[in-house]
């Protein structure tokens, strides 16, 4: 197919957002734009925003489900916060997404939907197309339901099937503004399609309905191209947050020679990690969905004493469920990985929004003195790699970790450079040899305190552990008041020694900025897409990024000594930054906190930065 | 039915073998003492390798149990011993698992992780040591207490209507449930290893007294001047008649059963009702199960022991299959399946 274009306007990044009714397709129609968007040669990232409700009233703001992508031709962070192109398939996604649109915007509506009863369960009173309320935007009414049909006439399809299809006519449009080619969207029809070749028609004739369509729009004026990303050579593929987290802990197993247990419960937003291992029974992995959390997390730590790779996943609710369980993984000193995908709280909260609330309850929510080494991932592909670490370090320093990922990375999805599994670090779990004729159950390692792992089954290892306090080295149940306090200080102690194998914090920017911005976790795209601004706009900022939580980075300290002011950002009402303090009351750490379920905006982390800049 | 004893021969073990060095800690006179030594008989008389035995529990008097056998074991949280149990045997089916419960920790705490287990059929051996009474806080009524009894938390007498251990395991779709009892030696022994030949979750339930908190609960049963009359050994295979003389027997009248005595009545043997352990159908099991004096002497022995697919052999089963057909062979292949796309 020839394209005859008018002007092509080059741009370094653009964020897209496909809205429709949850039955409108548009989770396909935006993966299948990433795809293409991969072929480009673009860095990009991706958020699908679904509806709480699995069955909202369609044509309702409730129904509304939209995909959002931000590519470009440098390395993109986030999936950004306002769009450039706005794809609304009805009045309801209009309503809902206007307030996620950049000022002059392009708005791409299907008008046909814009009859006086879709305008009304939009919740609107009059026509937002025509009152003036979009002046300023760039409006495009196209009739893409008349057009879809009239491009499917010859197939004499039901009128239920045609409109199926619609959702490929915006696609056409957004290829064509784009500069992209259809083929690569027609021959995944073909293959998804197989069984039907009557949708596999449809589907292309609509596509290409779509794209002719602007082509011959004039209003689009011109069309855009943002050039490939200078990407590393290799082979690339783009992976959701809670994926990539399943397939670190799997990466885990193999490089440890430990088979992988989970045991989990289903809940928003961590369910498709027990979903995505349920699936690799073909890896060896043991997916056992219990009863509830503490099944879950129980029947891994007995997998943990067998000897397995133990798992359990859930999100906040979850998570405190587990807290007296969490507390006997402490006591007996044994492997456990608990990814906690953050969700909105407390109590069931916001299930389908993200937030990171739920730090102090990783830190300190369990009963007695019971530490336990947390991480938190910082991008939807680093979910891979810090979950491998959390399973790393809590194998080899026989102490659970708790991973903290969100349900913003969880859902989000990214472009994953494809490691080699023998890239990664061999794991090395302090497995007992048969007969070890010095063996004790609480014997330790003298570097990192590590208890030793005697695996059932073993000849010569026989001993009983559980949740009674353990005397030194023997391991025998007991209550001597100086054991009990000798104990503690080395579960603590123990953990503390993870910092010996942590490498140091980085910080982004000069060590003599005037400001400080420190976040951790989920937030690290925006963080850094902010403060690199801020930075090219000769501002004295720097960020440090936390992924190691507890411990800390060993450099923690000195790091925060350089710098004369501090701001802590997080979407919670405080928490990492209460743990700085405590940690380090001489310095004074300010805090930006925004708990409105929704990520942070570049333009507010600036006006905040920029306001503390001027005292 | 493949066997899961191995060999026998080769295995040469003793009761002494499996003795902690722990020094035990329950009451003189505590029921618990009687099943350690039925457990450490049993266990070497198996044919399995001594460290191929896990033994995990939850809280309680009961669940010290773990301490006291040398080995591997697991002294967990309250409740849950039967999730533990679950990882245990799923991770490594090879192994033996003992889960040792008491009253409250298997069915109120552990309720929900006791019935789940029970319905997934996990091929774990499940002692439940039943003296209707929370021992280890000191006497508080458990949900296996009888109505009307005084403890310290019902001190008007409880109001509550008990569970049956065998009605809830049975109600929960298991198909292992015997009954036993502390001051039995050899009938204890004789069902533990019962247990431990079926495949699937095998519910023992003990009757155990607890001498401090609920002395003399299973009195009836146990004493000397009442047992003959209270109890019904019962056998597959074998009619259900029990007595000092052997004169009563159970039939089944319309859907009930009912008492009897042979010899009155033109009953005679051949009238009694044969046990059929192996029978699919749960009903008959369920009115054993429930049978109690003075109406109904109390079932002791196999109540109900029917074949089943075990969760963790259909895991396996699962797992090997997934293996052979799957093109995935490792994370790499993992890495690299589905859109990919390279960047030369
Ligand atoms: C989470 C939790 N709740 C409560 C307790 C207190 N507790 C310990 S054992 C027990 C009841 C034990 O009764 P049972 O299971 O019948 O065992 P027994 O002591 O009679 O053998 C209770 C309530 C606990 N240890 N943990
Ligand atoms: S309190 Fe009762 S159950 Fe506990 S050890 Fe003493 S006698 Fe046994
Ligand atoms: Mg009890």
């Amino acid at each position: 197919m020839t394209i005859k274009k008018s002007k092509i306007v080059g741009l370094e990044q653009v964020v897209v957002r496909f809205a429709g009714d949850s039955g409108d397709g548009m989770q396909l129609t935006g993966s299948l734009f990433s795809d293409s968007t991969a072929f480009a040669g673009n860095d990009f990232a991706t958020f699908p925003d679904y509806p709480a409700e699995i069955r909202a009233p369609q044509g309702t703001v409730a129904g509304v489900s939209g995909f959002q992508i931000h590519f470009g031709r440098k390395t993109v962070y986030t999936s950004g916060d306002l769009a450039d192109v706005l794809i609304a398939m009805n009045p309801a996604s209009l309503r809902a997404n206007r307030k996620w649109i950049k000022e002059g915007a392009i708005i791409i509506v299907d008008y046909d939907t814009f009859t006086d009863k879709g305008i009304e369960k939009a919740g609107y009173t009059t026509d937002p197309c025509l009152d003036g309320s979009l002046d300023g935007f760039n409006l495009i009414k196209a009739p893409i339901s008349t057009l879809t049909k009239d491009a499917l006439v010859s197939l004499n399809l039901d009128n239920k099937s045609v409109l199926k299809s619609k959702n490929m006519f915006s696609l056409g449009i957004v290829m064509y503004m784009f500069n992209r080619e259809i083929d690569l969207v027609s021959k995944y029809f073909e293959t998804k399609f197989k069984a039907n070749p009557l949708v596999v028609e449809a589907n292309k004739m609509v596509l290409a309905a779509g794209f002719n369509y602007a082509d011959t729009l004039e209003v689009l004026g011109s069309t855009f191209k943002v050039e490939a990303a200078p990407l590393e050579k290799g082979k690339y593929r783009n992976i959701t947050g809670n994926v990539a987290t399943a397939w670190g802990l799997m990466a885990a197993s193999e490089r440890s020679g430990r088979e992988l247990f989970l045991g989990s419960y289903p809940i928003t937003p961590a369910t498709e990690i027990l979903q995505e291992l349920a699936k690799h029974k073909d890896l060896s992995v043991k997916a056992f969905q219990a009863e509830d959390e503490i099944a879950g997390i129980v029947s891994a730590i007995g997998a943990s004493f067998t000897g397995s790779l133990a798992i359990t996943t859930t999100s906040g609710p979850g998570l405190s469920l587990k807290g007296e369980a969490i507390g006997l993984a402490v006591m007996t000193e044994l492997p456990l990985v608990i990814v906690d995908v953050q969700r909105g709280g407390p109590s069931t909260g916001l299930p389908t929004k993200s937030e990171q609330s739920d730090l102090l309850q990783a830190l300190f929510g369990r009963n007695g003195d019971a530490p336990v080494i947390v991480i938190a991932a910082q991008s939807s592909v680093d979910c891979f790699y810090s979950a491998f670490e959390a399973a790393k370090m809590s194998l080899e320093h026989m102490t659970p970790a708790i991973l903290l990922t969100d349900g913003s990375l969880a859902n989000g999805s990214e472009v994953f450079k494809i490691p080699r599994v023998s890239d990664l670090p061999k794991i090395n779990p302090p497995i007992v040899q048969a007969n070890d004729p010095n063996y004790k159950p609480y014997r330790r390692d003298p570097e990192k305190l590590n208890r030793f792992w005697a695996i059932p089954g073993t000849d010569g290892l026989r001993h009983r552990i559980g949740g009674l306090e353990k005397e030194d080295g023997s391991g025998n149940v007991s209550h001597d008041p100086m054991n009990h306090q000798r104990m503690t200080l080395l579960r603590e102690e123990k953990v503390m020694r993870v910092a010996n194998y942590l490498p140091d914090q980085i910080i982004y920017g000069d060590e003599n900025a005037d400001l400080l911005v420190v976040s951790w976790g989920g937030t690290y795209g925006v963080m850094r897409t902010v403060v690199e601004k801020m930075q090219k706009q000769g501002k004295s900022v720097s960020l440090a990024h936390f992924r190691y939580i507890m411990p800390l980075p060993k450099n923690t300290e000195a790091l925060l000594s350089k710098f004369k002011k501090i701001v802590v950002c997080e979407l919670n009402n405080g928490q990492f930054v209460k743990y700085l303090r405590m940690s380090f009351p001489q310095y004074k750490c300010e805090q930006y906190n925004k708990i409105q379920g929704l990520p942070f905006m570049v333009a507010e982390l600036e006006e905040k930065f920029n306001a503390l800049l001027k005292h | 039915m493949e066997n899961q004893i191995i060999e026998t021969q080769s295995i040469n073990l003793t009761k002494e073998d499996f003795s902690s060095d722990q020094m035990v800690k329950w009451c003189p006179g505590c029921g618990d003492h009687a099943i350690l030594h039925a457990v450490e008989n049993v266990f070497p008389n198996l044919g399995i390798r001594k460290e191929d035995f896990v033994v995990v529990s939850g809280i309680g008097c009961s669940s010290r149990f773990p301490y006291y056998m040398n080995t591997y074991g697991f002294h967990s949280i309250h409740g849950r011993a039967a999730a533990l149990s679950t990882g245990v045997k799923v991770a490594n089916p090879k192994l033996s698992v003992w889960m040792i419960t008491g009253d409250g920790d298997c069915t109120a705490i552990g309720g929900n992780h006791f019935i789940h287990t029970v319905r997934r059929n996990v091929d774990i051996n499940i002692l439940l040591f039943n003296n209707k009474i929370y021992g280890l806080t000191k006497g508080q009524f458990s949900p296996t207490t009888p109505k009307g009894t005084k403890t310290k938390t019902s001190p008007q007498g409880s109001f509550e209507r008990p569970f049956n251990p065998g009605e809830l395991v049975i109600g929960a779709q298991g198909n292992f449930f015997a009954r036993t009892l502390d001051t039995n030696p050899k009938h204890m022994t004789a069902i533990f290893i019962e247990a431990e030949k079926h495949r699937g979750t095998s519910v023992v339930e003990v009757l155990q007294n607890c001498v401090i908190f609920s002395n003399k609960a299973h009195e009836l049963i146990t004493s000397r001047e009442t047992k003959e009359e209270n109890q019904l050994m019962i056998e597959h295979g074998k009619p259900l008649i029990y007595g000092a003389n052997r004169d009563k027997g159970i039939i089944l009248k319309g859907t009930k059963l009912e008492t009897v005595k042979i010899g009155e009545n033109g009953i005679t043997e051949e009238d009694i009702l044969v046990h059929d352990s192996h029978e699919i159908d749960p009903g008959v099991h369920v009115m054993l199960s429930r049978m109690m004096p003075p109406e109904f002497p109390v079932a002791l022995g196999v109540i109900r022991a029917v074949d089943f697919e075990t969760y963790n052999d259909e895991m396996d089963t699962t797992i090997k299959h997934e293996k052979e057909i799957s093109k995935i062979k490792n994370v790499d292949d993992l890495l690299n399946s589905g859109g990919t796309w390279t960047i030369e």
